[in-house]
This record gives structure tokens, C-alpha cells and sequence, in this order.
């Protein structure tokens, strides 16, 4: 066996990818630097992350995998998994050395990893398509911040931006360190000095809010206590859907 | 300040919640005029109401005054309750406010009859038109077609909607007539029809015209108040599915009665709603749209009640065992589809991987099949010889233990399937 050692980005893991085609190499055993601790019997080889050596692996990759796989390859990326990274340099490897159609092989392990990771960074992109409240400053800006389990923030423009065309907002990761920033064109990556904490809904000071932003996340509440039922109340079932982590989002659950 | 408002949002969010659909998918209608929202795809449950059920629109009617008195129904007029209405430009600026904080996907407006019915429907229209035009708002709208409005309002409501519904509210018409006299089926069938019709026509443009505007894009659908009225199963899953066949609806709802009233004719306030049966029912549902069950399979003279301890599916599959066991590496995708604990995902899994390998028990469980209870009812590569054969009772007993807390002390009401 053989241990390389990467720099956690997915250009790196690609080139990892190629150098094993390179070096010949039989069993990889791929670690993050981050997580790496030198052992003097066992000297791993240091990948070095490299733009056109990833990109042929990528386009060799895509003639096998459908655009379905090849988006399920990146949002399994972005779990930052360990054992997610070591599963998908060997799925790139299997991928590469079988003939087309391979993905479909859900009983190889690998396959299968990763085509459970990618649904389970999917779920949490749609929960933060789900949870996400905006507060409306008194610039007119709707703002919101999140702390995703996966960093799911590359995965949600689209979304926001096809349905808020006409109002410009900032989601912020605070666990990451970096938001989103539309401006009404496009959107762009930013970074805050001083961002808020989680812990606190409704995190951003009053003296910045809209005056009716008060009204609005009040009638909220208000509305959302109003649908239950009293005679079908299930804590379990309610608690399945959302689970505990994310009521820090929900502005209903404050009240 | 801000009391009215909140006590109007307060009436009548709360007199809208016993209509029980909140989806907000099927739609297609896109954001194109850089405007606000959109509505394609599947739909997003925003929040869940502490029963569990998805929150995804704003719930609300526009007024709850209503000159008819159906009895199952809090807004009848023989109710003495607070009365409230919003304004046209309320509900728009509450739809735009929530929408704009990702709280909704879109609105669900419905009405009390106040006045005609076309006084009301004529309401309802221009609240939904002042949104598509002055708003340009694309989010998901689902509009309630009040019985009796007139052929152009209706029309011109399914310019602006996603969806339209109206609702049977009790499955046989004995069981209507003698809750809600003044009301009958035919007025419901009659704009289902028509809209329907209407659907089938702007298609039809569409497919030579490209700029035909949509109609009703999202479709119908109706819901059917369950426990309210004697009505077996096999009579509430019938209708339902010769609604489904005559007005192609998307959606059937099934809604376990909530007492809310003293009237003889209807179970007394404080009984439990029959949650269970409501979830069942939507099982059943379920068999019939997406896996290929036919209405009599699941419930006929012969068995016309579903079972409170196992799951329609299974109690087919006990009624049936002559059809199994199920071969996982040789059986039809359908025969696989019906198997209880294998569902349509981890079905269409198993016939994609058993192309690269025999499956075998160790496959089966990571491919996310419920394999216990599955495992009575297939063959796979290393089954277990098996000596004698099991009779029905027998295995219902083997799996009710096995799970014994998920049947029987958690009345779910939406779906946790099979
Ligand atoms: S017509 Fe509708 S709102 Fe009026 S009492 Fe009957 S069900 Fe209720």
C-alpha cells in the first residue's frame, strides 16, 4: 500500500487520481496534509496539486460519467470527508479502468459511498434551500447565515439567484468563513470582518433591520402556530423532519 | 399597533389549516422577466407544523363569512366564531413579505362564500392576477375553485394559477348530503371538468404555439374528509381513484376528521381523529400511482377496510403469497416494485446492479431495502434453504414483533412508507 498525501482541494485529489496512473501505483491510501502525521517507517508521497494534470483526469472522467455522476462526484466532494476522499480516488480509478455504464454497479463499494455521500450533501443543500430566513436590512439587502454540516454554499446560486432575480442578498457561512453576494447581476464570494453568531436568530442588531422587518418575522410566528393542530400534535414526527440542529434557523421556533 | 392585521392573519390562517395539501410542486412556471420567484420542480417544505406536516405556502382564506353551513366545517354560518377579511392588498403584501424571506414557496388561497359565489371567486382572481402582473410574482399559487363561479372567472383564474382545487369533502354523496345539504358532487364535478378541459386545450396550442401562456400548470386536486361519515375504505379509495381517472387530478387528499362540533351527525369533540387510517389510505394511494396496484387489488368486497397494524402493501403481499417469493436476480422490475420493504429507489437500484453481479443478502442491505421484512418474501443469491413454508399468519407475526413501536404506538399521518 501506498500513502499520498493531498491538499484537500479537488484539483489535488484529481491530480492524485493521475499520479497514480503515473507511478504505477497499486493500493492508495489518500490523507488530507491537515490530518497527516509523519511516521518515520512509513513516508507518503506529496501530491502536488496541478491544474492540467487534474483537468485530464476530469475530462477522462466525464466521457465515462453522465452529467448526473459527474455533479454527484463534486457535491461528494464537498462533504470534506476523509474516508469521502479516499472513496473517490478509487472510484475515479474504477470508473476510468471499466467500460462505460460502470456507475450503474451500486453493489461496488465505492460506487455506492459515493453515490450515498452525494445524496446526503443534496439533502443539505435542499435543507438550506429549505431553512434559510432572510432578514431585510435597512439598505434593502436580505441577509441570512447558516452552518452548513457540508460546505454546500458552491451548490446554492443557482437556486437563490433564479428566485430572487430582483433583490440583492448575502448568505453567509459562518462556520467557513464566506458568504454569497448578489447584487441584482451576479453572484460573487465575499468575505465579512465581523460576522454574527449563529446562536442568535435573529442575529443582525435592530438599528440595521427594515422597520417592518419586526412586523414580518413576527406575523411569521405568529402564522406558524396558527397551522398546527392541537389533535394531531407528533413531536416525533416533527423532529424527523426537522431535526434539532436546525431549529438555530427557524425564526418560528423562537417565539 | 399592527393588532388588526395579526388578528385577521390569526383567523384566518387558522380556519384555512384543515385543508390539508401544502405541496408545491408539478408546477413549471419559471422566472423569466427577472422578476421575483419561481415554481418549477418538486417544492420545498419550509417548515414543519409540530404534527408533522409540511409547511411550504401561505395558508389563508380571504374572508371566513359564509352563507352556507356544512357541518363538518368551522366557517359554517350557524358557528359563532370571529369573523375577519382580508383586502386584496393584504394578502398580496403578506404573500411578497414572506415570500421574499424564503419563509413560502407561494400562496393557497381559499374562501368562505360571501355574497354569490362569483362575488367571491371574482375576489379571489384579483388578488392572484395583482400578484402575477404588478409583482411579477412566479412563486407556486394555489387557488380554490368556488363552486358555482362562473365559466369565465374560472377561466381566467387558471391564467394566473399553479394549481386549482375543490374538494368532495365526504366520499359518497349520502355521506355530503347529510352533513352539508345545500352541497352535492355534481358542483364539483362540473368545474373539475371544466377546468380539466381546459388544461387538455392550451396543451394541445402549446405543442403547435409556443407562446400559448400556461394554464393551470400544476393541475387539480381535490381532498376527501376521512371518519366524518360511515363510509368503508373500499368506498373512500374507489371514489378517489374514479376521480383520479375522470378529471386526470394530480392529487387526491385525505383528511382525518378533526371534531369540531357538537352536531349529532358527526363524532364528538375530544375524540382522537383517525390518524392511522388517514395513513393508510395514503399508502394505498401510493400503491396506486406509483407502484402499479390496482384499486381492487388493495381493497375490495372481500376485504374493504385497510388494516391498522400492517401496511396495505404488505397485507396485499400476506393475502398473496402464492405470487412469492420474488427472485431479486430474475424478476420483473414490477414483481420486485411489490415486494413489502423494497420501495421504487432501491427496486430500480437492484435492476441496475444485478446486471454486474448475482445480489446477494450483503448487497441487499446496503442497497437500503428494509431486508427483514423483505427477506420473507425473496430469493437471492445465498438464501437460506428454507424447509417448510411459512403461512401468512405466521410471518405477519415475525414482523409486527420485529417492529412492533412503528406500527402501533406512532399514529404518523404523512408518509413514512412501507
Ligand atoms: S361552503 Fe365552504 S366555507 Fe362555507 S361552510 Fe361549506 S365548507 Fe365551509
Amino acid at each position: 500500500m501506498e500513502l499520498y498525501i493531498f491538499d484537500g482541494s479537488l484539483e489535488g485529489l484529481l491530480t492524485a487520481v493521475f499520479e497514480c496512473y503515473q507511478r504505477k501505483s497499486k493500493v492508495v491510501k489518500l490523507v488530507t496534509e491537515s490530518l497527516y502525521v509523519p511516521d518515520v517507517f512509513d513516508s507518503g508521497f506529496r501530491v502536488v496539486s496541478d491544474r492540467e494534470k487534474g483537468k485530464r483526469v476530469w475530462k477522462g472522467l466525464c466521457k465515462k460519467l453522465g452529467k448526473e455522476w459527474q455533479f454527484r462526484f463534486y457535491k461528494a466532494f464537498l462533504s470534506e470527508q476523509p474516508e469521502t476522499f479516499q472513496h473517490l480516488l478509487n472510484f475515479a480509478r474504477y470508473i476510468i479502468d471499466q467500460p462505460p455504464g460502470a456507475t450503474e454497479n451500486f453493489a461496488h463499494p465505492d460506487v455506492l459511498a459515493v453515490s450515498q455521500m452525494a445524496q446526503k450533501v443534496h439533502r443539505e443543500k435542499h435543507r438550506m434551500e429549505a431553512f434559510i430566513r432572510f432578514q431585510k436590512t435597512g439598505d434593502g439587502i436580505y441577509y441570512a447565515h447558516i452552518e452548513p454540516d457540508f460546505d454546500v454554499l458552491p451548490l446554492l446560486p443557482e437556486h437563490f439567484q433564479n428566485r430572487y432575480a430582483d433583490q440583492r442578498w448575502i448568505i453567509y457561512d459562518l462556520k467557513r468563513k464566506y458568504g454569497l453576494y448578489y447584487d441584482l447581476e451576479k453572484t460573487e464570494e465575499i468575505e465579512l470582518d465581523e460576522a454574527p453568531q449563529m446562536s442568535i436568530v435573529n442575529a443582525l442588531p435592530a438599528d440595521l433591520l427594515d422597520p417592518k422587518e419586526q412586523l414580518y418575522s413576527l406575523l411569521w410566528q405568529e402564522y406558524f402556530k396558527s397551522t398546527n393542530i392541537q389533535a394531531r400534535k407528533n413531536t416525533r414526527l416533527h423532529v424527523r423532519h426537522v431535526p434539532r440542529r436546525y431549529w438555530k434557523y427557524l425564526s418560528e421556533k423562537q417565539g | 399597533m399592527y393588532e388588526r392585521i395579526r388578528e385577521k392573519l390569526g383567523i384566518l390562517a387558522d380556519a384555512a389549516k384543515y385543508d390539508v395539501s401544502c405541496s408545491s410542486s408539478g408546477s413549471n412556471r419559471k422566472n423569466e422577466n427577472k422578476g421575483i420567484g419561481d415554481a418549477e420542480g418538486t417544492g420545498i417544505c419550509h417548515t414543519y407544523t409540530e404534527d408533522g406536516r409540511c409547511v411550504s405556502l401561505l395558508k389563508i382564506l380571504l374572508t371566513n363569512h359564509c352563507i352556507f353551513d356544512c357541518a363538518f366545517c368551522v366557517s359554517r354560518r350557524s358557528n359563532d366564531i370571529k369573523r375577519a377579511a382580508f383586502t386584496v392588498e393584504e394578502v398580496v403584501e403578506l404573500t411578497m413579505n414572506f415570500y421574499r424571506r424564503n419563509y413560502i414557496e407561494g400562496l393557497f388561497l381559499s374562501s368562505g362564500i360571501f355574497k354569490d359565489a362569483d362575488y367571491t371567486m371574482e375576489r379571489l382572481v384579483r388578488i392572484v392576477k395583482k400578484l402575477r402582473q404588478e409583482e411579477r410574482f412566479n412563486g407556486y399559487i394555489h387557488l380554490k375553485t368556488i363552486p358555482g363561479a362562473s365559466d369565465e372567472l374560472l377561466r381566467e383564474a387558471g391564467m394566473y394559477a399553479d394549481r386549482m382545487s375543490i374538494n368532495l369533502e365526504m366520499p359518497t354523496e349520502t355521506g355530503l348530503k347529510l352533513l352539508a345539504p345545500e352541497k352535492s358532487h355534481a358542483e364539483v364535478k362540473k368545474p373539475l371538468k371544466y377546468i380539466q378541459n381546459n388544461i387538455t386545450q392550451f396543451e394541445n396550442e402549446k405543442a403547435l404555439i409556443k407562446s400559448v401562456p400556461k394554464f393551470v400548470p400544476a393541475g387539480q386536486s381535490t381532498q376527501i374528509v376521512v371518519g366524518a361519515t360511515p363510509e368503508s375504505d373500499k368506498e373512500i379509495l374507489h371514489t378517489a381513484n374514479a376521480f383520479y381517472q375522470s378529471f386526470s387530478l394530480k392529487r387526491v387528499y385525505y383528511s382525518g376528521y378533526i371534531p369540531i362540533s357538537n352536531d349529532a351527525r358527526l363524532p364528538v369533540i375530544g375524540s382522537q381523529p383517525p390518524l392511522i387510517r388517514e395513513n393508510r389510505l395514503y399508502q394505498a394511494d401510493w400503491l396506486m400511482r406509483f407502484y402499479g396496484f390496482k384499486v381492487q387489488e388493495i381493497l375490495n368486497d372481500v376485504h374493504p377496510n385497510l388494516e391498522a397494524d400492517v401496511d396495505p402493501k404488505l397485507s396485499w403481499a400476506l393475502r398473496n403469497l402464492d405470487q412469492f417469493p420474488v427472485d431479486i436476480n430474475t424478476a420483473d422490475y414490477y414483481m420486485i416494485l411489490r415486494v413489502p420493504g423494497i420501495g421504487v429507489a432501491s427496486a430500480l437500484k437492484i435492476v441496475q446492479a444485478r446486471k454486474f453481479n448475482r445480489l446477494y443478502e450483503n448487497h441487499l442491505r446496503k442497497l437500503g431495502i428494509a431486508f427483514r421484512k423483505a427477506r420473507h418474501f425473496i430469493r437471492y443469491a445465498d438464501s437460506p434453504m428454507q424447509l417448510k413454508e411459512y403461512e401468512a399468519g405466521h410471518i405477519k407475526g415475525l414482523i409486527l414483533s420485529e417492529s412492533k413501536s412503528k406500527y402501533l404506538s406512532n399514529p404518523n399521518n404523512q408518509l413514512s412508507l412501507f
